[in-house]
């Protein structure tokens, strides 16, 4: 794992900003909270896979991205839907596999799109997204208006030979771009390291600017995914971001049941992500305080509404209609000429 | 004889055939922590240099197997679910499935390709779709879909010791039923169907995961004295179409169950061989009782109406039962 860089410049974000990019975590990791306990308590038809420990990637990637943009998201998607601005009640509908879910039901937790919003789905394919995202750059270049793509992949998709190939066709064609590594070490029950060769940040520098980025510090990546974007809208082709952090919960909620007893990683090694000073969300809430930007009373206010909001969500998901299985086959085809 | 669930008796195979032949390697992604149950406990047992986790590569996988194989190993690649095919298929369609015609027969490929497949866990569309059937028209490619643990351990061994590509598909899901499972060498021959229910009226070939639905409603339609025979083809290359024919020259009639797309699924294959070589025989027509054409959604009720079940399988059953030929 390449080690990030900690001079990159930070720029200052005004108050209301720095208040929004918190809100936005909050929002993810409360939410997930939910699902862990939804889960748990069978209220969901399928698996879950969270986004709990990596919430600063999508936040401050996102937060440089308008509606106009595109997003590729993977299997852990929730995290990247939410902060791209995907609604909260839709996505919760969703996993609870309801017709008022934003895919109808059909898709669930591992596809959640929006497609009005730039979020071209979650993606249950490791590394789909890697030509998606620059055949959607191809066609934002085309059309000249300054969109981007962003590909949000793991450490563990970079290993598909797409990435090389995606990398390639985004540079040679000078297209928009922007390749965002969630380096968070594992790949399943798989210390990736162990299946890697080389280090993953210079493969894409044989193509294309490079940052390595604190993923657990919402600034960091902001600035560093904003720099991209820039050069990205101005013309100047692709870029690699890729941020360092970790995935607090198991690969899916109640992977135990698959693990048989094993472990490929310490009870130690998951607190240590989880201390005050690296937490993205508390992290943020201590800068918050540090700058004057809220006080305690003012961060528990802002906890209590994104919790009443997680809690309304839930009553959306559970009061929608059953999914309509006579959609499936009229969704298979599109309108014929 | 021993009470095991599928996966067990997978992991028992692999585990008697690694201690039979040194020269067989089992990899893939998450095959040391076994995230399907089936390599369990395999790496501690014969080392890294025979099981190993591989990178997420599906194409490349593919094609080191067709290569591994070549020098001389024999290959259990683990793919997860056979959705995974898709990202690995180079060198499934025009590698495994064509090299040992295009080298006149010099190249041996004795691969096993294990992944899980089917519906029915609201894993959504591209963690459950029957694939079985793009393999089944690649040509130098064998399927087996084992049912019971102990025919899971007995194809597992006779895959294993082949020199075709097979693809070796398992119920994904909870490791699969608990069956006996015969003690110590079991093998069980391809290309060999099994009757699994007799009867006199109907001829039901229910492949893969449909066989317990299909049983159930046998059962069912005992009730109303309708006698379906259900044959379980257990591999569908080779297929045994002598069983298949051999019923239906009996009951008259046919019904196929499968997990797969209506649209080029096996059960279309199935009635189409009994139409060329088995309709004199016939009192009805063939039904087939498939998924319809659509990618399985996610929400389980919308998943459960689409993948057959007891009810529609029954109903199919009497719509033949009562239909007759002049
Ligand atoms: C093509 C493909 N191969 C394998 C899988 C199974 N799988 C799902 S997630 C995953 C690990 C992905 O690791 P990484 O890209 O690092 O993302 P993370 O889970 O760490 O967020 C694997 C192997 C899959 N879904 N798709």
């Amino acid at each position: 794992m390449a080690t990030p860089r900690t001079d990159v410049r930070e720029p200052a974000v005004d108050d209301a900003t720095a208040r929004t990019l918190h809100e936005r975590m909050l929002l993810i990791r409360r939410a997930e909270e939910r699902l862990i306990v939804a889960c748990a308590d069978g209220s969901l038809p399928g698996g879950v896979h969270l986004y709990i420990g990596e919430e600063a990637v999508a936040v401050g990637a996102c937060s440089v991205l308008t509606d106009r943009d595109y997003i590729t998201s993977t299997h852990r998607g929730h995290g990247h839907f939410l902060a791209k601005g995907g609604d909260l009640d839709a996505m919760f509908a969703e996993i609870w596999g309801k017709a008022t879910g934003i895919c109808k039901g059909m898709g669930g937790s591992m596809h959640v799109a929006d497609v009005s919003k730039g979020i071209l789905g979650a993606n249950g394919i490791v590394g789909a997204g890697f030509a998606i995202a620059t055949g959607a750059a191809w066609g934002a270049r085309l059309e000249g208006e300054g969109r981007v793509a962003t590909c949000f992949f793991g450490d563990g998709a970079a290993n598909q030979g797409s990435f090389m190939e995606s990398m390639n066709v985004s540079a040679a064609w000078e297209l928009p771009t922007v390749f965002l590594c969630e380096n968070n070490g594992v790949s399943e029950f798989t210390v990736t390291s162990t299946v890697t060769g080389g280090v993953l940040a210079d493969r894409a520098r044989a193509f294309m600017p490079v940052e390595v980025v604190d993923g657990n510090d919402v600034l960091a990546v902001r600035a560093a995914v904003g720099a991209a974007v820039e050069r990205a809208r101005a013309g100047g082709g692709p870029s690699y971001v890729e941020a360092t952090t970790y995935r607090i919960r198991g690969h899916l909620e109640a992977e135990q049941h698959m693990l048989g007893g094993g472990t490929y990683r310490s009870a130690d090694e998951i607190a240590a992500w989880q201390a005050d000073d690296r937490d993205p969300v508390l992290r943020s809430a201590r800068r918050l305080l540090d700058a004057g930007i809220c006080d305690a009373a003012e961060l528990e206010r802002i906890d209590a509404d994104v919790r009443a909001r997680v809690e309304a969500a839930v009553a959306f998901a559970e009061a929608g209609p059953a999914a309509d299985p006579e959609l499936a086959p009229q969704l298979m085809f599109g309108p014929t000429a | 004889m021993a009470r095991k669930r599928l996966i067990t008796a997978i992991n028992e195979a692999l585990v008697e055939e690694l201690e039979r032949d040194p020269k067989l390697i089992v990899f893939g992604e998450d095959v040391e922590l076994a995230i399907m149950g089936d390599t369990r406990g395999l790496v501690e047992r014969f080392g890294r240099d025979r099981i190993r986790n591989s990178p997420i590569c599906e194409q490349t996988l593919t094609g080191m197997a067709v290569g591994l194989a070549s020098a001389g190993y024999r290959v259990v690649l683990h793919l997860m679910f056979n959705n995974f095919i898709y990202t690995g298929m180079d060198a499934i369609g025009n590698q495994m499935a064509k090299l040992r015609l295009m080298t006149g027969g010099q190249m041996e490929l004795p691969i096993t390709v294990v992944a899980g497949y089917g519906g029915g866990n609201s894993n959504a569309a591209q963690h459950s779709d029957t694939a079985y059937s793009v393999l089944m028209n690649l040509g130098g490619i064998q399927v087996a879909v084992p049912t019971n643990s102990a025919d899971a351990k007995g194809l597992f061994k006779t895959a294993v010791r082949g020199a075709t590509p097979t693809f070796f598909l398992e119920a994904a899901g909870r490791g699969g039923e608990m069956g006996e499972v015969p003690d110590g060498e079991h093998l069980v021959p391809f290309g060999r169907a099994t009757v699994a229910r007799e009867g006199t009226d109907v001829t039901v070939v229910a492949i893969g995961r449909m066989l317990k639905p299909t049983l159930r409603a046998a059962k069912a339609l005992a009730d109303d004295s309708i006698s379906a025979e259900v044959i379980d083809p257990r591999t569908l290359v080779p297929f045994d179409e002598e069983t298949v024919l051999a019923s239906v020259a009996r009951t008259g009639r046919l019904v196929v169950v499968d997990e797969a797309r209506d649209r080029c699924s096996a059960a279309s294959q199935i009635a189409a061989v009994v139409a060329d070589r088995g309709f004199d025989s016939l009192r009805a027509p063939v039904r087939r009782v498939t998924v319809p054409d659509v990618a399985l959604p996610y929400a389980s009720n919308a998943e459960a109406a689409l993948i057959p079940g007891p009810e529609r399988i029954a109903e199919a059953v009497r719509s033949v039962t009562e239909k007759q030929f002049a």
